[in-house]
C-alpha cells in the first residue's frame, strides 16, 4: 500500500495506507488512552476512549483512532476538548461499574475526574470484550462469550466448553483490565465445576 | 402459468394476453395484509369465493386478496373494480347482500359506506375518501390491484416494464444516470441519495458485490415497508434487479425482520414466480444479465437494521455493527462491496426509470424527490399507511388525512422516524415534509414513523419511553451508547419518579452530547434525540416536573394523586366497589375518599364514576385535600 501524509496534534506524519491513527499517532510518540485495544487481537472499537477528532475541509467529527484508517491530508488531534471530554464522560461511566479499580482510577486522575455523577452499579465488568475476543482470536477456544444486549449485556463462561478447557489456559485473567474474571473465579478449579455449578457462579 | 419469458417480445405479449383476458371482468379486491386478517379479512373473502361459486358468476367476477389498502382502521376493506366503490369494515354475513344488490344490481349498499365524519353522508368512491384525498399513492396504490401471489397481477398493471426498458434500451451507466438525476434519496433513514450509494459500490474493484433489501423494519408504530413487501413484493424486486444490473451484481439479498412471517412468505413466493418467468435467474429476459436472490430472515434485533449489523447477521453472526470508516458500499458482507437500501427505495426504482427521472423530478421539493409512505398512528382519528409528496405539510397529513385529534383534545407534537427520531410541536405543523427540514428541527424523516401526540401525553414519559427501547435493543458494544443511555435512562426515570434534581437537564444534554459523538453506529449517534427534543420545546415540561414535582398532563403515576371531590361525590359506591386497592372509603350515604396510602393510581375510580357526577380529579403537584371528618359527610342524594 502507498503512503500517505497527515498531521496528528500537529506533528506531519508519513504512515502506511492501511495502518490506524492509533498505530500512527503512537509513531509519533502521541499517547492515546486505549481500554480495549491490544495489539495481538482485531481492533474492536468499544471502549472509544481513543476517540480523537478529525478534520476533513470544513468538518469536524469524533472517531475511534483504534480503527480509523490513515488517510491523505487528514488533521488530527488527539486532546482536543471535544475529545478530553468524551474521555471524562467515559471514565465516569467505567467509575460507576468498575469503582476502585487501578487502571479505571489511573485513567481518572490522568484527566483530573474526581469522582463519577452516577450511581456505582458496580459488577466491574466494562465489556472490553478482551477476554472474549482473546478466548476467541488467539486461542480459538470460544470458551467465554457475550450475553444478552443493550445495557443487559454481559460476558459468561459458556460452561460447556469452559468446564473442559479454562483450567488449563487461564490467559484471560491477566488481561482483564478490572480482574473482575480472577476475583470472581479465584481458587475455582474448572475441571471440577459442573455445568449447574458454572451457571450459579455466573448468576451471582 | 406463462413459463419462462426469454424476450421482452415475450413479457409484452403475455401482458396483453393477461389483460385481454381480463376484459370486461370485474374485481372484488379485498385487503387482506396483516392488518385485514387481524380483524376477518380471510373470513370475507372466503364467504365471497363460495358466494360467487354459489351464485355461478365465476367468469365475470373475481376475488382479489390483496395487500393492505392503508386505511388499517378501517380493514376489512372491499373495493369493487373497476367502479372504485368501496366498503369498510365489511363482514362475513355482509357478503351476500353485496354479490346480490352491488354486483348483479348495481345497486349502493348505503350501511357498509364509509361515512365523513363531518357531514355523515356515507362515501360511495374510495377515491372521494377524504383520508385518500389528499394522498399521491404512486408506491402503496398498486397494493389494492395485485394479489401478491400472482405475478400476473403485477405485470398486468405494467409491472416489470422499467426492467425491460433498463436492460433493452439503456445501459448500466444510463440507469445510474438516471437514478442519480432522479435524486432517489434512501427512505430507511438519513436520506443519502441512492445513486451516489450505487456507484461506490459499482466503482469498488472487488469483483464479487452484493444488493441487500433492508426490511428489518423496527420502529415502533412503523409499518410501511411490511406493507409493501407483503402487498407488492415483485414492485421491490423490479427495483432490486434494476440496482443490480445498474451496479454489475450478481447476487442479492432480502433480509427480513423475524416479525414479519406475512412478508416472508410472500417475498419468496415472488422471487419463485420471478424465477420460473425468468425475471430472476439466468439470463433475464434473454438480456444476458444473471441475478438471483436470497431471503435471510432476521432473529429479532432491532439494531440489525442498521446496515453494517445487518451485513454481519447475513454472514451469520450475531448482528452487531461494526465502525463503517470504510462504508459498506465499499466492504460489507465478507468485506465485498455491498450496496444496501430499504424497501421503498428500492419500490421508488421502477418509477424513476419506467417513467423518467424528469417526472420524478416533478413531485416533491427541492432537495426531496418523490413520495414518502408515512405510518399515521397515535392520537389521530384516521390511522393508517398514507403516501403523500414530499414537502406536504404535517397539519395536511394529520388533519386532512388523518382527520384530526379525536375526542375533541388539543394536539401537542408529532414524533416523526422512530426512536432515533424527535417530536415536533405545534408551532411547526405548517413544515413541509422532507428530509432536510425534518432534519433542521431536530428530528428526522427516518423510516417514516409518525406518531400524533395530544395534550393528554407527557413528554418526558415519551422520552423515557424511547429512551427505555433503545437502552434494550442497542447492541450493547460500545461504552458510550450503551453507558451513555443508561444513565440517561436512569435520569429520566428519576424525573418521573419524583426525585428529579437541578441540573439534570443539563447533565442530560451535556451525555447526549457524548452519545451521539462517541458512540459507534447510528443508533448510538441518533438515540439522544427524543430527549434533545423534547428539552429543546418542552423543556418547561420537565422543570415542573423536577422543582414543581409536578406532571403537567398529569401521566406520570408518582407524580399524580386520585382525588373525590366532596361537593361533587354522590356516595353511589361504584368507585368504592371497584377500587382493586380496597383504598376508598365511605359508604352509602357517606362521602367517599381516597387513603392515599393504599392508593396504587391505576385510574379505574377516575374511569367509573359517572360522568353526570365527574367526582374524581386528578391532581399534581398540588397537595392532596384531607378528608372531611366523618360527622360532615352525610348527604342526601340530589335527585335525578
Amino acid at each position: 500500500m502507498k503512503t500517505v501524509t497527515l498531521e496528528i496534534d500537529g506533528k506531519k506524519i508519513e504512515a502506511k495506507g492501511g495502518m490506524t491513527l492509533l498505530e500512527a499517532a503512537r509513531e509519533l510518540g502521541i499517547e492515546i488512552p486505549t481500554l480495549c485495544y491490544q495489539e495481538q487481537l482485531a481492533p474492536y472499537g468499544a471502549c472509544r476512549l481513543c476517540s480523537v477528532e478529525i478534520i476533513k475541509g470544513e468538518r469536524s467529527r469524533v472517531v475511534a483512532a483504534c480503527v480509523y484508517p490513515v488517510e491523505e491530508g487528514l488533521i488530527v488531534k488527539t486532546d482536543s476538548p471535544r475529545v478530553v471530554s468524551i474521555r471524562r464522560m467515559l471514565i465516569e461511566f467505567m467509575l460507576a461499574v468498575a469503582p476502585r479499580t487501578k487502571v479505571i482510577e489511573d485513567l481518572a486522575a490522568r484527566y483530573g475526574v474526581e469522582g463519577t455523577r452516577f450511581e456505582a452499579e458496580a459488577n466491574l465488568c466494562i465489556l472490553c470484550g478482551l477476554c472474549v475476543r482473546y478466548c476467541a482470536e488467539v486461542k480459538k477456544a470460544n470458551a467465554i462469550g457475550f450475553v444478552g444486549r443493550g445495557i443487559s449485556r454481559q460476558v459468561a463462561f459458556l460452561p460447556e466448553i469452559a468446564s473442559k478447557t479454562c483450567m488449563s489456559c487461564r490467559e484471560c485473567f491477566s488481561l482483564c483490565p478490572t480482574a473482575k474474571i480472577p476475583r470472581e473465579t479465584d481458587g475455582v478449579c474448572f475441571l471440577d465445576l459442573t455445568v449447574d455449578d458454572f451457571l450459579s457462579r455466573q448468576s451471582k | 402459468m406463462a413459463g419462462r419469458l426469454t424476450s421482452i417480445v415475450d413479457l409484452e405479449r403475455l401482458r396483453d394476453e393477461i389483460l385481454a383476458k381480463r376484459q370486461g371482468r370485474r374485481f372484488i379486491s379485498v385487503s387482506n395484509g396483516s392488518d385485514g386478517r387481524t380483524r376477518g379479512s380471510w373470513e370475507v373473502i372466503r364467504a365471497f369465493v363460495d358466494e360467487i361459486e354459489k351464485q355461478g358468476l365465476e367468469k365475470e367476477v373475481e376475488v382479489k386478496s390483496t395487500g393492505c389498502h392503508g386505511f388499517c382502521q378501517m380493514e376489512p376493506i372491499v373495493l369493487i373494480l373497476p367502479e372504485g366503490i368501496c366498503y369498510v369494515q365489511v363482514k362475513p354475513e355482509h357478503v351476500s347482500e353485496i354479490i346480490s344488490k352491488t354486483l348483479i344490481q348495481n345497486e349502493i349498499i348505503e350501511q357498509f359506506l364509509y361515512r365523513d365524519p363531518v357531514t355523515g353522508q356515507g362515501i360511495t368512491h374510495e377515491s372521494e375518501i377524504p383520508f385518500y384525498k389528499g394522498q399521491a399513492r404512486l408506491v402503496l396504490g398498486n397494493n389494492r390491484f395485485i394479489d401478491p401471489w400472482h405475478i400476473d397481477d403485477y405485470i398486468a398493471l405494467g409491472g416489470y416494464s422499467a426492467l425491460a426498458k433498463a436492460l433493452d434500451k439503456m445501459t448500466p451507466e444510463q440507469v445510474l444516470d438516471e437514478v442519480k438525476r432522479a435524486n432517489v434519496r434512501g427512505r430507511g433513514g438519513s436520506g443519502f441519495p441512492a445513486g451516489i450509494k450505487w456507484e461506490t459500490t459499482r466503482n469498488a474493484p472487488e469483483k464479487i458485490k452484493y444488493v441487500i433489501v433492508n426490511a428489518d423494519e423496527g420502529d415502533p408504530g412503523a409499518y410501511m415497508d411490511r406493507g409493501l413487501l407483503e402487498g407488492n413484493p415483485h414492485g421491490v424486486l423490479e427495483g432490486l434487479i434494476i440496482g443490480a444490473y445498474a451496479i454489475g451484481v450478481h447476487e442479492g439479498f432480502v433480509y427480513v425482520r423475524q416479525e414479519y412471517p406475512l412478508a416472508t412468505e410472500n417475498v419468496i413466493h415472488a422471487i419463485e414466480q420471478a424465477e420460473e418467468y425468468g425475471l430472476l435467474g439466468e439470463n433475464i429476459l434473454g438480456s444476458g444479465f444473471d441475478f438471483t436472490v436470497t431471503v435471510h430472515r432476521g432473529a429479532g434485533a432491532f439494531v440489525s437494521g442498521e446496515s453494517s449489523a445487518l451485513m454481519t447477521a447475513i454472514e451469520g453472526k450475531v448482528g452487531e455493527p461494526r465502525p463503517k470508516y470504510i462504508h459498506t458500499s465499499v466492504k460489507g458482507i465478507w468485506e465485498r462491496p455491498s450496496n444496501l437500501n430499504n424497501v421503498e427505495t428500492w419500490a421508488n426504482v421502477p418509477l424513476a426509470i419506467g417513467r423518467s427521472a424528469d417526472w420524478y423530478n416533478s413531485i416533491g421539493t427541492e432537495g426531496s424527490k418523490g413520495t414518502k409512505i408515512f405510518s399515521l398512528v397515535g392520537k389521530v382519528k384516521n390511522t393508517g399507511l398514507v403516501e403523500v409528496p414530499m414537502g406536504t405539510s404535517l397539519r395536511d397529513i394529520i388533519y386532512d388525512v388523518g382527520g384530526g385529534i379525536p375526542n375533541g383534545r388539543r394536539f401537542k407534537a408529532v414524533q416523526t422516524g422512530g426512536p432515533s427520531g424527535g417530536c415536533i410541536p405545534e408551532q411547526f405543523l405548517d413544515t413541509p415534509v422532507d428530509f432536510d427540514q425534518l432534519t433542521e428541527l431536530g428530528s428526522m424523516m427516518g423510516s417514516g414513523g409518525m406518531i400524533v401526540m395530544d395534550e393528554d401525553t407527557c413528554m418526558v414519559d415519551v422520552a423515557r419511553y424511547f429512551l427505555n427501547f433503545l437502552s434494550e435493543e442497542s447492541c450493547g458494544k460500545c461504552i458510550p451508547c450503551r453507558e451513555g443511555l443508561r444513565q440517561m435512562l436512569n435520569i429520566l426515570n428519576r424525573i418521573i419518579e419524583a426525585n428529579g434534581k437541578e441540573g439534570d437537564i443539563e447533565l442530560l444534554e451535556e451525555l447526549s452530547e457524548v452519545v451521539i459523538d462517541a458512540s459507534l453506529c447510528a443508533l448510538g449517534g441518533t438515540a439522544p434525540n427524543p430527549v434533545l427534543t423534547t428539552i429543546k420545546y418542552f423543556r418547561n415540561e420537565y422543570e415542573a416536573h423536577i422543582k414543581e414535582k409536578r406532571c403537567p398532563a398529569k401521566v406520570c403515576k408518582p407524580l399524580i394523586s386520585y382525588y373525590i371531590q366532596p361537593d361533587k361525590c354522590q356516595a353511589c359506591l361504584i368507585c368504592l366497589r371497584n377500587c382493586p386497592a380496597g383504598a376508598i372509603h365511605g359508604g352509602k350515604g357517606l362521602i367517599h375518599w381516597i387513603d392515599q396510602e393504599k392508593c396504587t393510581k391505576c385510574g379505574v375510580c377516575l374511569e367509573v364514576c359517572p360522568p353526570r357526577f365527574d367526582a374524581v380529579a386528578k391532581l399534581s403537584g398540588e397537595p392532596v385535600p384531607p378528608p372531611l371528618p366523618e360527622t360532615k359527610v352525610i348527604r342526601k342524594r340530589v335527585a335525578q
